[in-house]
């Protein structure tokens, strides 16, 4: 199974990923026009854009893993898939601008003042550097540096999921599921560092 | 009987009579169909046009049957509402459980069209069919050491999926003072549109409080407690910081996670604009004498 997906794979070039990214979105505007999101398909094409971008950075920390652990090589579609979740997440903060607030002034006001909503937006602020970068004239142009700025990741989705906890009303199971998925992922990182490398980067990490 | 509430909030009633007869011309009018048509639900205008009954019905808050906002409608079918009794107890000359058929043979039920407001800064208009809390309140004969009244949602474990997960500490309960249990539009109900009320909106019986956020207007009534000691409410019990015991509609003072200073009307589809929101909800003519002299920054 794992190689028949990773030779598949292979063939699959990422610049599909780009084709079939936008497919969703124009699935959900279709049906929030047509009744199929609901009464109120603001709020619910704010929360399914989220949440798909969500899932597909969890997708990107869960490669270098499921390599590791799985022999699953998904590696080659790393970048796009980050890109990917980036465009999600922009659609994402854009319903919430101009559809869901709507008035300039507060705006400003819940960033400032609403918790989830300011680490919603550092989470974001945290991913447009990565994804200004996510181009091969970048990749050469910094060299290491690359490395050491896409580190922003963890802390982005980390941010992410935490805004979707925070922004649940009550005790509820899902944000905590990806909450806790999220924690997972950066973990089995952590360990693996400070085994393989004393301690010293993971320590001054983590 | 308690005072009655007279307002009968229709349009001719909230818009002034001039007004209202220029917008019933401009109706009758092709042109001013298509116009009312574009001007949407207005309620800045004074007038109060109803939800669908599809609006009302699909879009609730009923975490007994889970969180999603569809969850209760696709899940409440599940509730079995017949018979349904009503344990009325504490400070009463009468307690005891009630039957809710004989509670609405003594009850007169009407029409109510109430704004309805979450503190998700999301509003609807309800055409509510209920009868009076005060009603109910002197079939039961209140003592006079009363203060409060508490009150508390079935918990039946068996029909209510969403209590498996400890989102709530269930059961839901809730509370007003008695003064404000017994003001003329606190409203017990038991349909929407003339038809019962569907198990997502809080079948049989529900609490309609219209000056404060939707949460305090309790679901699936059990139990109607009076107390001279404020009650806890379950949301309060979450989390105090964000939910006081009053939670009055209240466009000043500001909820840490929504801004409550406009909402958006369900029904606008993608481009419903936001409207701002009245202090009461729009009810501070009936219902800010209640709370004279209170600080309600502080008492929120």
């Amino acid at each position: 199974m794992v190689n028949w997906i990773n030779s598949v794979s292979r063939r699959l070039p990422p610049w599909l990923l780009y084709m079939v990214a936008p497919l969703p979105v124009a699935w959900f505007l279709y049906l929030g026009f047509t009744g199929g999101l609901g009464v109120e398909p603001i709020r619910a094409l704010e929360h399914k854009l989220g949440e798909l971008g969500l899932q597909i950075l969890l997708l990107v920390l869960a490669i270098t893993p499921l390599r590791r652990y799985a022999g699953l090589n998904l590696l080659r579609f790393r970048r796009a898939l980050g890109l990917v979740a980036f465009f999600y997440i922009t659609l994402h903060l854009l319903v919430w601008l101009v559809l869901d607030v709507q008035i300039p002034a507060q705006i400003w006001a819940d960033i400032v003042k609403r918790p989830y909503i300011t680490i919603g937006m550092l989470a974001f602020v945290l991913m447009i550097p990565l994804a200004l970068t996510s181009n091969n004239l970048s990749v050469r142009r910094l060299g290491k540096r690359w490395r050491k700025l896409h580190w922003l990741t963890y802390p982005a989705v980390l941010l992410g999921s935490l805004h979707f906890v925070l922004l649940t009303k009550g005790f509820q199971m899902e944000p905590l599921l990806y909450l806790g998925a999220t924690v997972l992922l950066l973990a089995l990182r952590l360990k693996k560092r400070s085994l393989g490398r004393l301690g010293t980067v993971g320590g001054a990490r983590g | 009987m308690a005072f009655r509430w007279k307002g009968d909030l229709k349009d001719h009633h909230v818009t002034d009579e001039a007004h209202w007869l220029n917008r019933r011309q401009i109706i009758g009018g092709a042109a001013g169909i298509a116009l009312a048509g574009l001007a949407g639900r207005s309620q800045a205008a004074g007038t109060l046009e109803p939800n669908s009954w599809e609006e009302i019905t699909s879009y609730n808050n009923y975490y007994e049957f889970g969180t999603g906002k569809e969850d209760p409608k696709a899940y409440a079918g599940a509730l079995t509402t017949k018979p349904w009794t009503v344990t009325i107890d504490g400070l009463v000359d009468s307690p005891g459980d009630y039957a809710l058929e004989d509670i609405l043979s003594k009850m007169t039920v009407e029409e109510r069209i109430y704004r309805f407001r979450c503190v998700e800064a999301w509003s609807m208009v309800v055409p509510w069919n209920g009868f009076e809390l005060a009603d109910l309140l002197e079939l039961a004969g209140v003592q006079s050491g009363a203060k409060y009244v508490a009150f508390e949602t079935l918990y039946r474990p068996e029909e209510m999926r969403g209590t498996a997960y400890p989102v709530l500490d269930w059961p839901y309960v809730e509370g007003l003072r008695l003064d404000e249990a017994v003001n003329p539009l606190t409203l017990l109900a038991t349909g929407i549109y003339g038809k019962d009320i569907p198990n997502q909106n809080g079948a049989p019986l529900r609490l309609v409080v219209p000056w404060k956020y939707g949460f305090k207007s309790i679901k699936s009534i059990v139990r109607v407690t009076l107390t001279d000691s404020e009650p806890p409410t379950s949301w309060n019990k979450a989390n105090p910081r964000e939910y006081g015991f009053y939670s009055n509609v209240n466009p000043q003072v500001d909820h840490p996670r929504w801004s409550q200073a406009t909402e958006r009307p369900i029904g606008g589809g993608f481009f419903a604009k936001r409207q701002p929101t009245l202090m009461f909800n729009g009810y501070e003519q009936e219902v800010a004498a209640l709370y004279d002299g209170m600080d309600l920054s502080k008492s929120f």
